[in-house]
């Protein structure tokens, strides 16, 4: 244990020294912090897909016999879909053959019973990227200040889980958190009930793919009237080359329950584009609360546009009890395809969902994204902000739907979504659907393009900015609304984000 | 690309009994037009622009009879100087219209004129048409340029000293009406085109209007009255260099509407308007389908559609702003509302934004909802009786878009057609 922590000290400073060089050749390069990659002995199920893949997974994380039924069926049906083409993205052809959907790393093999057991290397990634997985020294306060919140995380390397923090603490809450892989083994009444009751098996394309191949992702239950005693965080991180992300998160929050989660992701760079096809379903009962922040970070590509990691991701929350709230906040920077449209499903009277995005597509990556709202329920509320920013010759759609049903009588939605575009070669669209069929309800819809104001830049400028910090800060006034909506460690991090992401694309 | 059997089944099916002439420049665009048909196919449910509106009575081989109700209200436009044109049952009425001499204008018949080799409509009739063809394809605007039976070809090289009026009148109450005018605006030319009338049970029809540099051209519609009628109408436009286009319709009642609107500011400095006020009372099922390209620098688009939906009636907008790369200096704008007099009626939107130049304001708003409590309780409270103050707030609700009528004696007109409107349909 002494041995350990002297290890993780050492590791500490060691890291500090690369983290400065390797900042130093980010900003030479001026881009992805991010894109370092840890050398790891990993192991890979065969390339390609098929059933014995599917089984393969299946059997890596120890399933009982119903689901895998669930994944081959899933696998099943993937095999007569077509793969979505309406969204205005622009990409090769996917090979679905030409890579690998399982990847871990070696020490992995045995599963680590505790923390403590976990490869130092793996645990050395986390720190790198800022995510400590060490309870103790955060609970002695030495690596974070007094009083500041702590957070659990839930860390999926590649295709597995590799550790979560604080589960013992939580667990006295009467919470469970731990990787889906594991909640289907223990806790396999909950994950039966609720697996694929808000994003069915055939939902869409990448759903269903997701529903076979899925290889870990995080589990969370809060149980009747409790709020969760910290947020939760899941930290997803691919390395492997030329390997699939297919990750699945389920949460359920109980009648009368609060729960906070971020998500975070990062991922090496790589000269070839890499796909990431995740589903998050959220079950939200009576009078319970649910946020959910995201901070979206995936290596973008270089300026040419080669590399990157392709994300479709299915999220969706179902408020299916009375009163049941559910929030999704997202900060979109990274990925060279964005396919993702987190929905809220306002089945309960006077449930309420809110939708907050800022997308930034810079170089060549190219981002449609929204949300759905269908309103179910009597007297149920919505609102979205939705701030877009395109930069370089990149793409930025925002595509949504608002839906109030006959029974959805006095209802509300207010939709707001602005692009902002900064060069001539860029391009902001703005594709929403509105579908009112009753009159109590009102719909409001405003959206906005513009580019960066002259005045404010000038104004910037004239008290001694340099144009990018300039510009970096006129977005951040714009993004503001959306930014203030993300719990406050992650809005620092946002913050930041929005600089780093439009590095380069001015002059 | 083969279409697939079913679609052109479906496709042969509706144009079994149409007459394709041949010959002169007209059989040339005719036999394009239908190469262009047969490659795209009929409309379906499940095209991305018919979402929200079921082409299945449109394309169907024959019209549904309609029944068309006369009221005792004088027609629209009765009181407006103008030089009419009438067309009945979708076939030219000489004997009903003015004699066609005007200074600054030439007008001919489409089914006359079409004979030459040479006419000066080649450079137009179907041509605005393919352009709109991308990129969302719209099959019965190439079936009308292909089987069209009649219509007006127009050329403007001056200012026309009044409006010319088109007169849509019906005898048969199953008439199946093909037209397709053209109205070429030399440069400076000015001209203001009236239209009204219920044209025949199932009524297709396309105007395709260059608009020269520095020309203006006003158009105002009236669409039927009370009956079950089904339209499918069509506008393409070109627009050159500060030229002006400003369009208007109303639309009251009517079993199906869809009215379809391609504008292209293709000369810099150019202004397109486009408004609609449609009120729909039981089955109404009305859908403004717009689509506005800026190719040009420092245009100037606005598109005001506004709704009056009652008893289960049906409104739909889809509108577009397409900022093409180094368009700078676009001013867009798009509004689109609804208000909702009962709880069955519905109203779908697609209001859609594609900008490829940053230096442009667009922006776009929707609204539906119901009437607004407050304004109506301050009404009431103020004597005005409840039908009355509802009436007014409809009518407020309506004038942003009968604000772009720039002619008052025309915007007076309409506003009492809404009045009567209101008044027959309280209950």
């Amino acid at each position: 244990m002494a041995a350990l922590d002297a290890q993780s000290a050492e590791l500490e400073v060691r890291e500090g020294v690369d983290r400065e060089t390797i900042e130093t050749v980010n900003a030479m390069a001026g881009k992805y912090k991010y894109g370092w990659e840890t050398e790891i002995e990993t192991e890979y199920a065969p390339k390609g897909l098929s059933e014995d893949i599917v089984r393969l997974i299946s059997e890596k994380n120890g399933e009982p016999q119903w689901m895998l039924d669930w994944r081959l069926a899933a696998y099943e049906r993937w095999l007569k879909m077509e793969e979505p083409r309406w969204a205005m993205l622009n990409y090769p052809e996917i090979d679905y053959q030409d890579q690998y959907y399982y990847a871990k790393p070696k020490s992995m093999d045995v599963k680590p019973k505790s923390l403590d057991e976990v490869d130092p290397k793996l645990l050395a990634t986390y720190a790198k990227l800022g995510i400590p997985l060490k309870e103790q020294a955060l609970l002695a306060g030495v690596e974070a200040p007094e009083g500041e919140r702590r957070v659990a995380v839930d860390a999926v390397f590649d295709s597995v889980s590799v550790g979560t923090t604080f589960k013992a603490e939580l667990a006295k809450a009467g919470v469970i958190f731990c990787s889906i892989s594991e909640a289907v083994r223990e806790h396999p009444e909950l994950v039966q009930k609720y697996l694929g009751s808000v994003v069915p098996q055939s939902d869409n394309f990448f759903a269903t793919l997701n529903s076979a191949v899925f290889s870990d992702g995080s589990f969370v239950y809060i149980p009747p009237g409790t709020k969760c005693p910290m947020e939760l965080s899941t930290y997803f991180r691919i390395n492997a080359e030329n390997t699939g992300q297919f990750e699945r998160t389920l949460i359920i929050a109980d009648k009368g329950a609060y729960v906070s989660y971020l998500e975070g992701c990062t991922a090496p760079k790589r000269d070839t584009n890499q796909l990431h096809a995740a589903v998050v379903e959220i079950v939200i009962l009576e009078d319970a609360e649910v946020k959910y922040s995201t901070v979206q970070n995936w290596y973008p590509g270089d300026e040419n546009g080669k590399g990157g990691i392709y994300n479709f991701v299915t999220k969706r929350a179902d408020c299916r009890g009375d009163r049941a709230k559910v929030m999704w906040t997202q900060v979109e920077t990274g990925s060279a395809i964005t396919w993702k449209y987190p929905s809220c499903i306002l089945r309960g009277n006077d449930s309420q969902g809110e939708f907050y995005s800022i997308a930034i597509a810079n170089n060549a990556q190219q981002a449609d994204t929204g949300t759905k709202m269908i309103h179910l329920g009597k007297r149920t509320k919505s609102r979205i902000v939705s701030k877009g920013i395109s930069a370089g010759r990149a793409q930025n759609t925002y595509r949504g739907l608002v839906s109030m049903h006959p029974k959805a009588t006095d209802s509300r939605n207010y939709t707001q979504c602005d692009s902002l575009l900064i060069g001539d070669k860029c391009g902001a669209h703005t594709v929403p659907y509105i579908e009112v069929k009753n009159n109590s309800s009102r719909v409001e819809h405003e959206a906005t393009t513009s580019k960066v104001d002259d005045d404010q830049l000038f104004y910037c400028r004239s008290r001694g900015m340099d144009e990018e910090e300039a510009v970096a800060l006129v977005v951040n006034g714009f993004c503001r609304e959306v930014l203030q909506a993300l719990p406050m460690e992650f809005a620092m991090e946002a913050q930041s984000l929005v600089a780093i992401s439009l590095e380069g694309s001015v002059g | 690309m083969a279409l697939p059997q079913a679609k052109q089944d479906a496709l042969a099916a509706r144009i079994a009994g149409l007459d394709l002439p041949q010959g002169g420049w007209l059989g040339a665009a005719r036999s394009e037009a239908l190469a262009r048909l047969t490659a795209m196919g009929l409309p379906t449910k499940r095209d991305e622009y018919w979402r929200y509106t079921d082409p299945t009575l449109l394309t169907a081989p024959g019209a549904c009879a309609a029944v068309f109700d006369d009221s005792d209200e004088p027609p629209v436009f009765d009181a407006i100087d103008r030089l009419k044109l009438v067309f009945t049952d979708g076939v030219f009425d000489a004997a009903a219209s003015d004699n066609p001499a005007l200074a600054g204008i030439e007008i001919e018949r489409l089914a006359l004129a079409g004979s030459a080799d040479i006419h000066w409509a080649q450079g137009l009739y179907g041509v605005l048409e393919t352009r709109g063809q991308n990129p969302v394809p719209r099959p019965l605007a190439a079936l009308n340029s292909a089987f069209a039976t009649d219509g007006i070809l127009i050329r403007v090289t001056g200012k026309v000293a009044k409006p010319v009026s088109l007169i849509y009148r019906h005898k048969s109450d199953a008439s199946d009406a093909i037209l397709h005018h053209c109205i070429k605006l030399e440069a400076g030319a000015e001209l203001t085109l009236l239209e009204n009338g219920p044209a025949a049970a199932r009524f297709l029809k396309v105007l395709e209007v260059e608009v020269g540099d520095g020309a203006r051209f006003h158009h105002i519609r009236a669409q039927g009255r009370d009956h079950e009628r089904l339209a499918a109408t069509h506008i393409f436009a070109r627009l050159g260099a500060e030229a002006l286009f400003k369009s208007f319709t109303l639309t009251a009642n009517g079993r199906m509407t869809r009215n379809d609107c391609v504008l292209e500011l293709v000369g810099d400095d150019a202004k397109a308007h486009v408004a609609g006020a449609a009120m729909g009372d039981r089955s109404f099922h009305h859908d403004d389908t717009v689509f506005v390209t800026h190719a040009a620098e420092r245009c100037e688009s606005r598109q005001v559609f506004k709704k009056v939906l009652k008893n289960g009636a049906v409104g739909v907008f889809q509108g577009k702003i397409l900022v093409k790369p180094g368009a700078q200096k676009t001013d867009g704008y798009q509004i689109s509302q609804s208000l909702l007099l009962d709880d069955d009626s519905q109203f779908l939107a697609k209001p859609e934004l594609e900008i490829y130049a940053d230096d442009v304001k667009c922006s776009h708003g929707s609204t539906s909802g119901a009437i607004d409590e407050t304004a109506l309780y301050y009404l009431r409270s103020r004597g005005v009786p409840l039908k009355q103050a509802q009436s007014l707030l409809v009518l407020a609700f309506l004038a942003e878009a009968i604000a772009e009528i720039e002619d008052e004696a025309i915007a007076d007109d309409i506003r009492g057609r809404l009045e009567g409107w209101l008044h027959r349909h309280e209950s």
